[in-house]
């Protein structure tokens, strides 16, 4: 009993780790505060939803859905492009609202607030990831991967484009380099790996509705990428794995549980405003929110 | 090289540039001065297309730039050089001169794939310009960790890496020592000895006469002279526009 509860944490703490450091990419090495972020793990999540729900195998389901949604990446980088700060905080907070709704309302696709449920568990080349420990090998081994390209991509050159976009996009443009290409190839490939968080997320719980991906869902992920620090792969690592498990005592201390739901924002609320006054940085960042 | 005719830009009421007509010879340093607010820095804001000009034509080895993006305006060879500190501040120095160098650090797939690799060229030419400027130990500094006149430095050696036809320098020696200033002026000689063509604003008055083949004097958003240094310096328009009546 205990162990499968300790294996549904750890399966819990590696998708959020997957959003987390796609997230990373996008506002800690870009600095694109995207707070739509949680929109392309719904898109994910619904798409190889659908699309497993209709037959299609699991590989080609979670990569079609990290396609799907670094396409709505891309699309939503175009109107965005030329916001900065808050305004695009603001604009892709938006995004979220609208993929929200339109789970909510296109019934006929999503089955709006009834959801999509009896999502099949995975199976790869007849191997079966039903069990959730088997399920777990399979996360970790796609969080790896995440990882290690997300790494490849921060420290090629490309990624020091992504940092000298975020540290000064004029003089970015000044040395020749459309922001608008590197801003938009940023999103769509943070997208793409929250589509594949989504697909994880969706075979996992094996069941989805609209109010699993709300604006809820991202504090903890924000305050994961803004904990462990900007610009910092590992630092989102230990975060992941300290933020998730942290509220967890919580359970056992005896409260109801529509309390222990609002506790977890109140201790996510107080941790990012502790870090916000006196780490800026976060515990491994190298460059502070501004 | 360049040739700017009737360019306008209007703030409001203030015409900051005002029917701005001149010419920018190649191989030749020219001087563009004029006292606080006579539209110098709004001009160099409309060829690097920072700011859109209200009307007029920008044209730069035979092309009309005037709608051009800032970055399409670099990738015909205008390599500019702020008043303001532009520096990535949380990148090294290496990494800061190495981005002027090309674009194929834009290209995802080339980088994801590895085909894109720092050469040994492009960190021999980093190397260089660090030992130039004697700050090839700060290397792997953070550009916020650098003095002021050493951004300085590091940002002019970051316009002449991008590669460029004409290099356009806004009051490069604002606020560094005297140094450190004949410094500057002795590598931009050898960059026109080299045959670049440079546009450059300056306060000190000494240091663009000293420097330029040509200079134009602004006032109120108008070009009111053209000429050689020692025509300017005697020049009645420009006494006036300095001094005052």
């Amino acid at each position: 009993m205990i162990e499968a509860y300790f294996v549904h944490l750890a399966i819990l703490v590696v998708i959020y780790l997957i959003l987390a450091l796609s997230l990373q990419l996008a506002l800690g090495y870009t600095g694109l505060i995207n707070l739509g972020h949680i929109a392309f793990f719904a898109i994910g999540a619904y798409v190889s939803a659908l699309l497993t729900l209709n037959g299609m195998p699991f590989v080609i389901a979670i990569l079609i859905a990290g396609v799907v949604s670094a396409f709505f990446g891309f699309l939503l980088s175009i109107p965005t492009n030329k916001l900065k700060g808050d305004y695009l905080a603001l604009a892709t907070l938006a995004f979220t609202f609208v993929v929200y709704a339109v789970t909510l309302n296109w019934y006929s696709l999503t089955r709006g607030p009834l959801g999509l449920s009896g999502i099949p568990k995975p199976s790869i080349l007849g191997i079966s990831f039903s069990s959730n420990s088997s399920f777990l090998i399979l996360t970790i081994l796609i969080a790896i991967v995440t990882y290690f390209v997300i790494k490849k991509i921060t420290e090629s050159p490309f990624g020091k484009v992504l940092e000298s976009t975020r540290d000064n996009e004029l003089a970015t443009r000044n040395l020749g380099k459309s922001t608008f290409k590197i801003k938009s190839t940023a999103l769509a490939t943070s997208a793409f790996f929250a589509g594949i968080a989504g697909c994880l997320y969706a075979s996992y719980i094996t069941y989805i509705d609209p109010s699993s991906f709300t604006i809820m869902q991202l504090i903890p992920i924000l305050c994961i990428v803004i904990i462990g620090g900007l610009a910092s792969l590992n630092g989102t690592v230990l975060a992941t794995i300290v933020l998730i498990l942290l509220p967890e005592p919580l359970r056992f201390l005896g409260f109801p549980s529509s309390v222990v739901g609002p506790m977890r924002q109140i201790v996510y609320a107080l941790i990012l405003l502790l870090i916000l006054i006196y780490k800026p940085k976060g515990f491994f960042g190298k460059v502070e929110l501004e | 090289m360049l040739k700017i005719k009737n360019l306008k830009k209007n703030f409001g009421g203030v015409k900051a540039v005002d029917n701005c007509s001149f010419e920018v010879a190649k191989g030749k340093i020219t001087a563009l001065i004029g006292p606080n607010g006579s539209g110098k820095s709004t001009t160099f804001n409309l060829i690097s297309h920072i700011i859109r000009g209200d009307s007029g034509k920008i044209v730069f080895d035979k092309i009309d730039i005037a709608k051009f993006s800032p970055e399409q305006v670099s990738n015909v060879g205008v390599s500019r050089l702020f008043q303001k500190s532009q520096l990535f501040n949380n990148l090294t120095i290496r990494e800061n001169l190495l981005l002027a160098i090309d674009n194929e650090d834009t290209k995802f797939w080339k980088n994801i794939l590895g085909k894109n690799k720092v050469t040994k060229e492009k960190e021999d030419q980093v190397s260089h310009w660090l030992d130039l400027i004697e700050m090839r130990h700060l290397s792997n500094k953070l550009g916020r960790e650098l003095s002021f006149g050493q951004k300085r430095l590091i940002e002019i050696v970051r316009t002449i890496l991008n590669p460029h036809k004409l290099l356009m320098l806004d009051e490069p020696v604002a606020g560094v020592n005297p140094r450190l200033r004949k410094y500057i002026s002795e590598i931009l000689l050898d960059l026109k000895k080299q045959g670049t063509t440079i546009l450059l604003i300056e306060h000190d008055m000494n240091f663009a006469l000293g420097l330029a083949d040509e200079v134009i004097v602004m006032d109120e958003g108008k070009v009111i002279a053209k000429g050689t240094p020692n025509k300017i310096r005697n020049n009645k328009k420009v006494l006036e526009a300095y001094l005052g009546d």
